[in-house]
This record gives structure tokens, C-alpha cells and sequence, in this order.
């Protein structure tokens, strides 16, 4: 594309300067960069240009001015032409996006937060309605739907839950181990693993997995559907939006997520329990035995009490951030970030929550 | 900067295929330089994937494109490039970024073609947008706030920002009302004429057939059957071909177009 003969060059051929080459699209930098050399001579020179387009032309006018009888001799007919529909079609103050004031910015995020206030309470009661006519007409519920986000959500994310908590078990041992040993109550190790699992690292482990995993892309995939007009196309068909997208999503969470609290205990005190064998020397069946005496049932229910509660937060929030996306492929990205940031916040606290109330109880 | 003779557009034995279908087999095409090519055909005939072919954007199984007078197959990724900018896509939809306001979508492919003062460069696209018939106004707007003419207008902006020498349009008046595509048919031709333009178009819009397009070539049977102005192709005794003119639309959209040309 790039030929020597196709870019500009002046020559002086009897004391005339010649000016050849083609302005097109790919030399406009360098017709722009002789723009001072060719001002110099613009009374005495000849143009031999062969080719011009209209990203040519407009460099030509930005560098022999507007009025065509400045303009060099030597430009063919069809060429005057394009300069000519240039000039006319050319526009030269750009309108520039609306910029707002300190002030009206001020307020529009404001008025934006108090909207979105708004359309967080709207989803809220939308879905508890949405509930309720499906408990008074449970043949709509959709059953197959649900079965899907059991297999997507809950069995799929069996391996990825089941490393992470055994690494985590694991990690709890071994550095609860290393003080344990110093004072000799190596059994305790039981305990400690069991009691920080079963009550807070199961749930929250799994709770934060699933929200990065399955509430990103319930967010993804509602904000894309609601930007193709998918969602008003059901809407349109007689159908709620909330049983098709939304229901299906949350009954099958609030099954999945304590499905996989309840995986995350055992493997973490599997793990916990290697490193108590490796490290110091408690027998699995030990383990096990100190397990059934030592630690009650009840701190196992504590933690998974809170994974459906955990479920609802993941996958109202995903929902939630995924219907309200308008706009473009951008809108789907800070959706999609909003709802992970959002579920595993809200997750966080409402844990917080739990435990001062279970401790509060004396649990 | 081409020899006349030789075409802009060289297919010899495509073939192309997904999986089991074959789409297309030993297709042969061959586009000059100036023309207004209209591609038609059935569904499923493979209308819009030779158009990607011919854009680069796919690779047939067999055969070879070469388009101005280089062939394709063996370039580098570099030439690849310099190849594609002298071509111009516009896609069904748009396909517009929709991150960017309109005068941001035309600039992003000046910009990254070379280093340009800004003010420069924002007049170039404006150029652009005064050219496909788009008020200033657009120049701010993002794509989801255009209406569906003027999308378009706007997708063919930005294919023409380094002014290519070949304009690819898939179904450029599908969706649009009568008269915004007819004014939209009205639009290229203008480009055509001014900026020369070889045009490629995929469409189903028998009226923009008669309007626009100098040469269709309809595809069936996986190759071109017939290659030829519509008023040969009217009357042209393939089955296929027949059955595709005739009715009702065709004959009203034959009669607005002959009419037209008189």
C-alpha cells in the first residue's frame, strides 16, 4: 500500500515545484507534515496528483485553505469535484457531548441513588408476589428449569468447592496445629478445625464461590436478555418474566447452596483431619471419635442455616442487577461486577449478623 | 492504481461447509471494479457467509479470494491488514460500539490508522457522517439512542472512514420503512458515484435489486447460478431464479424499477 511513487513529494523541475503523489487515506500524515513547505511555495506550484479520496480532500483543504483560487493548478476535474462536495459537506465546530455542572452531577446521582432504592424495593416485592401467585398455582412453577440450575450451579461446582474447602480445612489445621503443639494440647486441633468450619468457613466459602460463579452469571445472562428485549418479548407473550429467569433460579439455589455447604464441611474436616495425622500425629478414627464426643450437632445446623439465606441474597441480587441493565455491551460488564461485589458484601454482613445474634442466643 | 482488466473480486472454487452442509461448491464469482454487485438467493443459500469470505472475516474450505489483483490465502498478517482497510463492512445489525457515541466509532479506525492532530480527525468523521446523510446533531449520540435508519447510516459511516475502495453491506434496507430505504438506496448510489465505490450487497429488497445494484448474481445449487443486470435475471429460465421473481412483490417492485430507469 505504502509505494515510494504514492507518497507526496515535491520536485523543482525549471524552477517550478511539482508536487506528486496520492492523497489518499494512507498518507495523511505525511500531507499534513508538508504543510509548512507547501505554504512557502503555494504561489509556484503544480500539482500531479493521481489519486484523492474524501479523507485526502479534507487534509487538501486544511492545507490550501477554503478559496479554490488559491488552491495550486494542476487538479483534474473529477478531483475538483470531490474538494467542492468536501467543502460543502464539511463541518467545522464539532458538537461536543453535554458536559453537567458540579451541581446538576450532584444531583443526578443523587436522584439516581433514590431510584435505585426504589427499584431495589419494586424487584423485592415483585418476586415475593411472584411467589405467592406460584404457591396459589404451583402447576406453573418450572420444573425443568429448576432441575437445570440444580445441575449448573450445585453439581457443577462439586469439584471447585470440594479443593477449595479441603485446602481450607487444611490451612485452619496446620496453623492452628503449629500453636496447638507449643502447648501440648495437640486434640484440641479437633475442635478448633470442626467448631471454624462447620459454623463460619463452610457457608462463607461456599456462599462467595457461588456468588463469583453462578451469581455473575445469572447477572450476565439477564442483563443481555433484558438489552435483546428477550425479557419484554415474555412479557409480551403472557408471560411473568419472574417464573421463567427468576424462580427457577432461586428455589434451585436455595437447595444447591446448603447441598454444598454441607459438602464443604465434610471435605474441610477431611482435610483438616490429614493435617492433623501429618503434622500431629491424631489418628483419623481419633479425629473422628473426638469429632462424635466433642462437638455437638448443633454448630453443623448453625452453618447451614445460613446457606439458603446466603442463596437468596445471590441470586436476588444477580437477578436484580441483571433486569435493571439497559443500554449496551458495557452495561452487561458493570452489571455483571455489581452483582459479585454486591452478593458477597451483602453475604459478609448478613454472616456478621448471624453470628452476634447465634452468640447472643448462647449457640 | 488497478488495471481495468483485471477484477477486484476473484472467487475460483469455494467451497465452503459446516459440518456435514456443504454451502457452497466450486463457486465461481468474479466482481470488477465500479460495479454495484447485488448478491440474492434463498434462504439458507449462503448469501451473508460468502459475504464474510469476501470480507476476510471466514476462510472457505477450498478455493482461493484474491481481491485487488493479491491473493489472499498466503499473505501475512500484516498485508492482511492493509487489505482489510481498503475494504469496508457493513454489518446487519450495525454492530456499532456501543460504548462510544457515533463520532467516537468513526474516529476509532482513523485513529489507530495513523497519528492525527485531534481536531483533525474529528473532522474527518464528521465528514462521514454529512456524507451517509446523518444530521450533526448524531455525532454525540450513542448507538442505542439512533433510530434504525439512522443506525445505518451510521454503521456505513464508520465502514467508509478510511475510505475503502470496496463497501460490503449485509441486508442494508432490511427493517428500514419504504422511504427511509429508498433514501438509504439513494445514499449509496450517491457514494458510489463520488467516492469510487465498488459495492457488494447482500439483500432481499427486490426494490433496492432494481434501484442499486448494475449486476446480481444469484446463488442456489451452492454455486451462482446466474451472474447478470436484474432485467436479464427477470427473465432468466432457471427454475429457481423463476420462482424467485415470481409473484406479486417482485412484479410491483420490477415495474417501480423499469419505470424508475426510463
Amino acid at each position: 500500500m505504502q509505494d515510494k511513487g504514492q507518497a507526496p513529494n515535491l520536485q523543482l523541475v525549471n524552477g517550478n515545484y511539482t508536487l506528486y503523489g496520492h492523497c489518499t487515506t494512507a498518507y495523511l500524515k505525511q500531507w499534513l507534515g508538508l504543510q509548512p513547505t507547501f505554504v512557502l511555495h503555494q504561489t509556484n506550484l503544480q500539482l500531479s496528483i493521481k489519486a484523492m479520496d474524501t479523507n485526502g480532500a479534507m487534509a487538501f483543504l486544511h492545507i490550501f485553505g477554503e478559496e479554490h483560487q488559491a488552491w495550486p493548478k494542476g487538479l483534474t476535474t473529477t478531483q475538483e469535484q470531490l474538494l467542492r462536495l468536501v467543502l460543502q459537506e464539511r463541518e467545522t465546530d464539532i458538537p461536543e457531548p453535554k458536559k453537567m455542572g458540579w451541581l446538576a452531577d450532584i444531583g443526578l446521582r443523587v436522584s439516581l441513588l433514590s431510584s435505585h432504592a426504589k427499584q431495589l424495593l419494586d424487584f423485592i416485592g415483585q418476586l415475593f408476589a411472584a411467589l405467592f401467585t406460584l404457591l396459589l398455582n404451583p402447576r406453573r412453577f418450572k420444573f425443568k428449569l429448576l432441575l437445570d440450575v440444580i445441575q449448573r450451579d450445585g453439581l457443577h461446582a462439586v469439584p471447585i468447592i470440594a479443593l477449595l474447602s479441603f485446602l481450607l480445612g487444611a490451612v485452619v489445621a496446620w496453623q492452628g496445629g503449629l500453636q496447638l503443639k507449643t502447648y501440648g494440647a495437640n486434640v484440641f486441633i479437633v475442635e478448633l478445625v470442626a467448631l471454624t468450619h462447620l459454623r463460619e468457613l463452610g457457608p462463607l466459602i461456599t456462599a462467595i464461590l457461588v456468588a463469583g460463579r453462578s451469581g455473575s452469571a445469572y447477572a450476565a445472562q439477564l442483563a443481555t436478555m433484558n438489552i435483546n428485549q428477550e425479557v419484554l418479548a415474555l412479557r409480551s407473550l403472557g408471560q411473568n418474566p419472574f417464573d421463567w429467569l427468576i424462580l427457577p433460579k432461586l428455589i434451585g439455589l436455595i437447595i444447591a447452596l446448603p447441598l454444598l455447604t454441607f459438602l464443604a464441611d465434610i471435605s474441610g474436616l477431611v482435610g483438616g483431619s490429614l493435617v492433623a495425622y501429618l503434622q500431629l500425629e491424631i489418628s483419623p478414627t481419633l479425629f473422628l471419635q473426638r469429632l462424635s464426643q466433642e462437638v455437638s450437632i448443633a454448630h453443623f445446623f448453625i452453618g447451614i442455616i445460613k446457606a439458603p439465606v446466603f442463596a437468596l441474597i445471590i441470586v436476588s441480587v444477580g437477578c436484580m442487577q441483571g433486569m435493571l441493565a439497559s443500554g449496551g455491551a458495557d452495561a452487561v460488564g458493570v452489571r455483571t461486577t455489581r452483582s459479585v461485589v454486591q452478593a458477597i458484601f451483602l453475604v459478609i454482613i448478613v454472616d456478621a449478623i448471624f453470628s452476634i445474634m447465634f452468640s447472643d442466643v448462647g449457640w | 492504481m488497478h488495471s481495468n482488466t483485471q477484477a477486484l473480486v476473484e472467487l475460483s472454487d469455494i467451497t465452503t461447509q459446516f459440518g456435514t452442509q456443504v454451502v457452497h461448491q466450486n463457486l465461481n464469482l468474479s466482481i470488477q471494479r465500479g460495479e454495484r454487485l447485488a448478491l440474492v438467493g434463498g434462504s439458507g443459500s449462503g448469501k451473508s457467509v460468502l459475504l464474510s469470505e469476501i470480507a476476510l472475516l471466514k476462510t472457505p474450505q477450498a478455493g482461493s479470494v484474491a481481491l485487488f489483483g493479491q491473493a489472499t490465502e498466503k499473505l501475512s498478517t500484516n498485508a492482511l491488514i492493509q487489505l482489510r482497510k481498503k475494504m469496508g463492512m457493513m454489518f446487519q445489525q450495525g454492530a456499532l460500539f456501543t460504548s462510544l457515541n457515533i463520532l467516537e466509532n468513526i474516529m476509532l479506525p482513523i485513529r489507530e490508522h495513523q497519528r492525527l492532530p485531534e481536531k483533525f480527525l474529528k473532522e474527518l468523521a464528521m465528514l462521514k457522517i454529512k456524507l451517509v446523510g446523518l444530521p450533526a446533531s448524531a455525532a454525540t449520540k450513542l448507538p442505542q439512542e439512533l433510530s434504525g435508519g439512522m443506525l445505518k447510516r451510521a454503521a456505513v459511516a464508520r465502514a467508509l472512514a478510511l475510505d475503502p475502495n470496496l463497501l460490503l453491506l449485509d441486508e442494508p434496507t432490511a427493517g428500514l420503512d419504504p422511504a427511509s430505504a429508498s433514501a438509504f438506496d439513494e445514499m449509496l448510489l450517491e457514494l458510489h458515484a463520488t467516492m469510487d465505490l465498488t459495492l457488494i450487497l447482500v439483500t432481499h429488497d427486490l426494490d433496492s435489486l432494481w434501484q442499486v445494484s448494475n449486476q446480481v448474481a444469484f446463488l442456489g445449487e451452492k454455486k451462482v447460478l446466474c451472474k447478470a443486470p436484474m432485467e436479464v435475471l427477470t427473465m432468466h429460465s432457471h427454475p429457481a431464479i423463476k420462482h424467485y421473481f415470481a409473484n406479486t412483490r417482485a412484479a410491483g417492485a420490477r415495474n417501480r424499477g423499469l419505470g424508475a430507469n426510463q
